[in-house]
């Protein structure tokens, strides 16, 4: 079969803030248009199979396995990866939080769970350590392990203002 | 992985859709939430030149009670949906919480009711449930629409009773009455339950217990010694009462069960686990408020 059987498809989505359009063969996951053709590194592959969460990015504020999720279901949808969560420079209170508590070590399976936790707190401003812990099954290290990891989303949720800068308060 | 080429099609109306599949045959798959297809098609396992995305049809997406009072899910709600969902919280709280407890926050906000059900994968959760409530799936092709009770509906591993031009339009679960309760129960250390069991107990029915257990084999299957020890006690028996009258046929219907050993765990530990979450199922139906 020829390429040409294979149209490409125009992608229309707003990413990180931003209109961003991008032509794309329909197989393509969302994953590998953002890093290869974008360049956003942050969102990083691991099991490629929905599991350990280390590709989540935000699809209309939901957590979303970019790994397994075709680029064209984001047309006219809002994408967020962690490097979308800066503003004008200034980091994210989620990332304030795990940079304060250590909640990484080799920080690969950082950016989904930072993304993870920003939707959780979209959807429960205040969830109790079960529900954190409910929410946050999916999402999965293997070296700094859980607890410091705990540590900070709890923080964060106790002491949320601890973690905004004095322009935020 | 990369997925082989493929067509992307949109249909926006359920009768576009089937006249879609009709035309192209099974060169093509509907496509929804893509937690099972995606990742198959990622593997090789399986391969369309056509996929045929429903997400936009809006007849598979409500819920909804009929004037009957019988609770209606479109096939495209997903996990996370039908957990929120006040219909279902209110109607079937059994329902809400298993959707709830469905592998990951991802998995649950991409994958759907009606996914599940066609991919046919017996490791799920929503099937073993919705077989001991007696739910009915409708099927949607070229030929109309047709019901096929759930019991009836997975044929064996990945194979169902809907043809390849049908599509799945909803699951439908007939109004609980006010003396009936349900839970479902499982355990698993992957992502997918090593086994599941729900019970349903019914002060008012004549079959006073359904009792049916999931992923041991490759569709559930009814414990029905189970059910007969239960069938002559009261109506407000209590569950140590209960446990104390089926135990022993309980794990006579485990160990006939076809299963084998796997990643989930070993035949007997399956086996064993059966009895363990029938009782946990059973108090838990019994004990809710």
């Amino acid at each position: 079969m020829s390429q040409n059987e294979f149209p490409l498809l125009r992608v229309d989505m707003t990413l990180n803030g931003a209109p961003c359009s991008v032509d794309i063969e329909p197989r393509e996951m969302l994953i590998d248009v953002l890093r290869d053709q974008l360049g956003l590194k942050g969102t990083k592959r691991s099991c490629d199979m929905q599991v350990c969460g280390a590709c989540t990015v935000l699809v209309d504020g939901q957590p979303t396995s970019s790994c397994t999720t075709l680029c064209a279901d984001a047309h006219g949808r809002t994408v967020t990866t962690i490097e979308g969560l800066a503003r004008n420079g200034k980091l994210d209170p989620v990332q304030r939080a795990f940079i304060a508590h250590g909640a990484l070590q080799c920080g690969f399976c950082t950016p989904g769970m930072i993304l993870t936790v920003k939707s959780l707190l979209a959807r429960n401003p205040k969830p109790t350590e079960d529900e954190i812990r409910h929410y946050m099954r999916g999402n999965l290290c293997r070296c700094t392990g859980y607890v410091k990891i705990m540590e900070a989303i709890l923080d964060l949720v106790n002491n949320p203002t601890a973690y905004k800068l004095p322009e935020e308060r | 992985m990369r997925t082989n080429r493929f067509t992307l099609h949109r249909p926006t109306r359920l009768d576009e859709a089937i006249a879609l599949k009709a035309r192209l045959g099974d060169t093509a798959a509907y496509h929804a939430g893509g937690t099972e297809l995606l990742i198959a098609l990622k593997a090789r396992v399986l391969r369309y030149g056509h996929l045929i995305d429903i997400k936009q049809i809006a007849d598979l997406q409500e819920i909804r009670v009929r004037s009957d009072g019988t609770l209606s899910i479109g096939a495209l709600n997903s996990h996370d949906t039908i957990a929120r969902s006040p219909l279902v919280k209110a109607q079937l709280p059994s329902y809400a919480e298993l959707s709830e407890q469905v592998a990951n926050i991802r998995v649950r906000i991409a994958g759907t009711i009606g996914g599940v059900l066609c991919f046919g994968e017996p490791h799920a959760d929503a099937p073993t449930l919705l077989c001991a409530l007696d739910a009915w799936v409708v099927l949607s092709g070229p030929r109309g629409e047709r019901e096929v009770p759930l019991r009836e509906f997975h044929l064996g591993e990945f194979s169902t009773a809907k043809e390849d031009d049908e599509i799945l339009v909803s699951v439908e679960i007939a109004p609980q009455s006010e003396g009936t309760c349900s839970a479902y129960r499982s355990f698993g250390h992957t992502e997918r339950p090593a086994v599941g069991v729900a019970a349903v107990w019914s002060t008012d029915n004549p079959q006073r217990l359904s009792l049916w257990a999931g992923a041991l084999s490759s569709r559930p299957v009814c414990l029905e010694r189970a059910q007969e020890a239960a069938a002559s006690l009261p109506p407000d028996s209590r569950p140590d009462t209960i446990w104390n009258a089926i135990e022993a046929a309980v794990a006579a219907d485990a160990a006939e069960i076809d299963t084998r050993d796997d990643l989930h765990g070993g035949a007997d530990y399956k086996r064993h686990l059966v009895s363990v979450l029938a009782k946990r199922a059973l108090f838990a139906c019994l004990t809710l408020p």
